[in-house]
């Protein structure tokens, strides 16, 4: 009989604890299946984030490195110096990478570090409880927004993606989203694409991944995709930003 | 090798090279700005990396990076700076990583000034950051105490897997002496635990310090616990200073030691019995030396330059068993030798503070 489907040998054998319809379990299946397709499991080394990923390294099979929230770029350059020839990646949330990292981020990719940074932004704090995060959209309910993000009190979203493309240190930048089969396919072209231009030693590149958090939002499984597609997307409009020539 | 001439904050750079140190991540401060001038100049010409990052913050967590990617790795700063490092240095104790970091100290709270002080002795040795954890603390007194304990530091750090400060201060990291660099070998061990890419490992590697089980997080400080108790026992430092026959027994460390020798040699002059126990390692501190000196002195006096932090340990240590006084100026200022020993003088009269 042949065999048509398997688990990724770069996923370890772990289930994995997220939320029922939580993607952050699509996107490391992703991430792992970019990284055997690559064959670059003996070469990577992931940085993981503070929030509800940060067990990620549970479910890989390769080098890992967790430090504090906010600081995976900053992780990732150190030992992306000392070991320019390996493939260095990290994974932050919304407030990882747009609240508490935002220096770090914005400077990783100001100085152009061959890395693979990716961004899941789900709008909102999982792990600490659903609280407003620096992409919760305005009128968005959250623990810390019970009336709705207001503008006036909070202020509006950040296009993350965005303002690191006007970085010339930033190579590649993407927006993609996992809420459902035919973005799935898109968003791992994408992934792929990100760690092949690290491979090239391009410069900095930057996926962010729409992803939902049904508990957080308090929506099923299905309404949170439904949410995704109809409040988020207008907002962080999918596609590739910024491409380099290179690839 | 014959003597050169090298200011403090210069000797620290180079020690740490002729350490195996390849890897520099720090952000600008005055007063240890020459160090990390050092290391642009220097590190490339021995295949290394100098690199300016955008805070102490993330300086501190490439430091934590290239750490666990197996690299010998300094970073410096000065009070504000080591203030934000806090951070990345209870993670390194936690993911039990080696690194070494220098602070030339300067005056505080808040901005404080440039100038010297020792006002971080409570930070650099009582915790700083979060949690239960040690930092080994070193303290230089001289330009080539400064190239001893750099290539010490890195040496113990890789032999506890833990964090080491060396704590000096704006006069150290200013001041020129003569240095001889001896023979300091890179004497790095091998470092199978590092991130660096399963190739050749039929394991993968994890470095964190999440301990999400409040069992497993006991169990672990447990084992650091233990660690510490073993460079309690086996890695004090201190200097004795005309201690055979002293009735008062001074205490001080860095720039305050030298002042504090000075004083002692004045005092004696005037026919006083006076020594002086300099800690360098100020964790892990010298208590046993100082309950022992109790049992003869008879009174110990304490010169800081801060408000009175490390007089805190020396009454730990003595117990009650003598009076232990205390001389100090702050904010910057340096304690003369003159006055020194007019309060040793005081002391032996009886009416010191």
């Amino acid at each position: 009989m042949r065999k048509v489907f398997s688990k990724p040998a770069s996923l370890s054998d772990k289930p994995f604890h997220y939320c029922p319809g939580c993607t952050h379990g699509i996107i490391h299946r992703l991430i792992a299946e970019v990284i055997d397709e690559l064959n670059i499991k003996e070469e990577v080394i992931g940085i993981a984030p503070i929030g509800c990923a940060v067990f990620m390294y549970d479910y890989f099979d390769f080098d890992f490195l967790g430090g504090a929230h906010g600081r995976a770029p900053a992780v990732a350059t150190g030992v992306k110096r000392v070991h320019p020839d390996k493939m260095v990646f990290t994974y932050q949330g919304d407030g990882d990478a747009a609240a508490i990292g935002t220096a770090e981020i914005v400077h990783a990719a100001a100085r152009s570090e061959k890395i693979t940074s990716l961004f899941i932004n789900n709008a909102i704090y999982g792990m600490t409880g659903g609280q407003m995060a620096p992409t919760t959209l305005l009128g968005q309910e959250s623990t810390t927004s019970p009336e709705g993000r207001s503008k006036e009190m909070a202020g509006y979203p950040i296009r993350l993606t965005e303002m690191l493309a006007t970085l010339e240190g930033t190579v590649y930048a993407a927006r993609v989203s996992v809420h459902d089969v035919k973005h799935i396919i898109q968003a791992k072209k994408v992934i792929k694409r990100a760690f092949e231009i690290q491979q090239k030693k391009v410069g900095f590149a930057l996926v962010e991944v729409l992803s939902t958090c049904p508990t957080n939002w308090g929506l099923t499984p299905i309404e949170a995709t439904k949410w995704l597609e109809q409040n988020m997307i207008p907002y962080y409009p999918l596609g590739e930003i910024k491409v380099p020539k290179e690839v | 090798m014959s003597k050169i001439l090298m200011k403090g904050n210069e000797a620290f750079g180079e020690a740490a090279v002729l350490a195996g140190c390849k890897y520099f991540f720090g952000y600008p401060i005055t007063p240890q700005s020459e160090l990390p001038h050092y290391m642009a100049k220097r590190l490339p010409e021995v295949g290394g990396v100098f690199l300016q990052a955008e805070s102490e913050i993330a300086a501190i967590n490439m430091v934590y990076g290239a750490a666990g990617a197996g690299a010998r790795v300094m970073t410096s700063s000065s009070g504000p700076g080591i203030s934000l490092k806090m951070e990345g240095v209870s993670y390194l104790a936690g993911a039990e990583l080696p690194a070494v970091l220098v602070n030339v100290v300067r005056g505080g709270p808040g901005l404080g000034n440039i100038a010297p002080a020792q006002s971080d002795y409570f930070q650099a040795t009582k915790g700083g950051g979060h949690g239960d954890y040690r930092l080994i603390v070193l303290a230089p007194s001289s330009v080539q105490e400064i190239v001893d304990l750099t290539a010490k530091a890195f040496d113990l750090a890789d032999q506890y897997m833990n964090p080491v400060m060396l704590l000096a201060d704006g006069i150290l990291g200013q001041m020129m002496e003569p240095v001889e660099l001896k023979d300091i070998k890179p004497n790095i061990p091998a470092k199978p635990w590092a991130v660096n890419g399963m190739k050749g490992r039929a394991y993968r590697n994890l470095i964190v310090s999440v301990h999400i089980v409040a069992e497993d997080n006991e169990k672990f400080n447990l084992t650091l616990q233990a660690k510490y108790d073993k460079i309690f026992q086996n890695e004090v430092l201190y200097e004795n200073y005309k201690m055979d026959d002293a009735e008062f027994v001074m205490v001080a460390y860095g720039s305050s030691a030298r002042l504090a020798k000075g004083a002692v040699d004045k005092a004696r002059e005037k026919g006083l019995k006076v020594g002086l126990i300099r800690p360098i390692t100020l964790w892990p501190f010298p208590s046993e030396r100082l309950a022992e000196a109790a049992t003869t002195a008879k009174a110990f006096l304490t010169v800081e330059m801060s408000l009175g932090q490390m007089v805190e340990d020396v009454r730990l240590a003595v117990n009650g068993v003598k009076p232990v006084y205390l001389y100090t100026r702050t904010g910057g200022m340096v304690p003369v030798v003159k006055d020194i020993v007019v309060e040793l003088e005081k002391i032996v009269q009886g009416g010191g503070k």
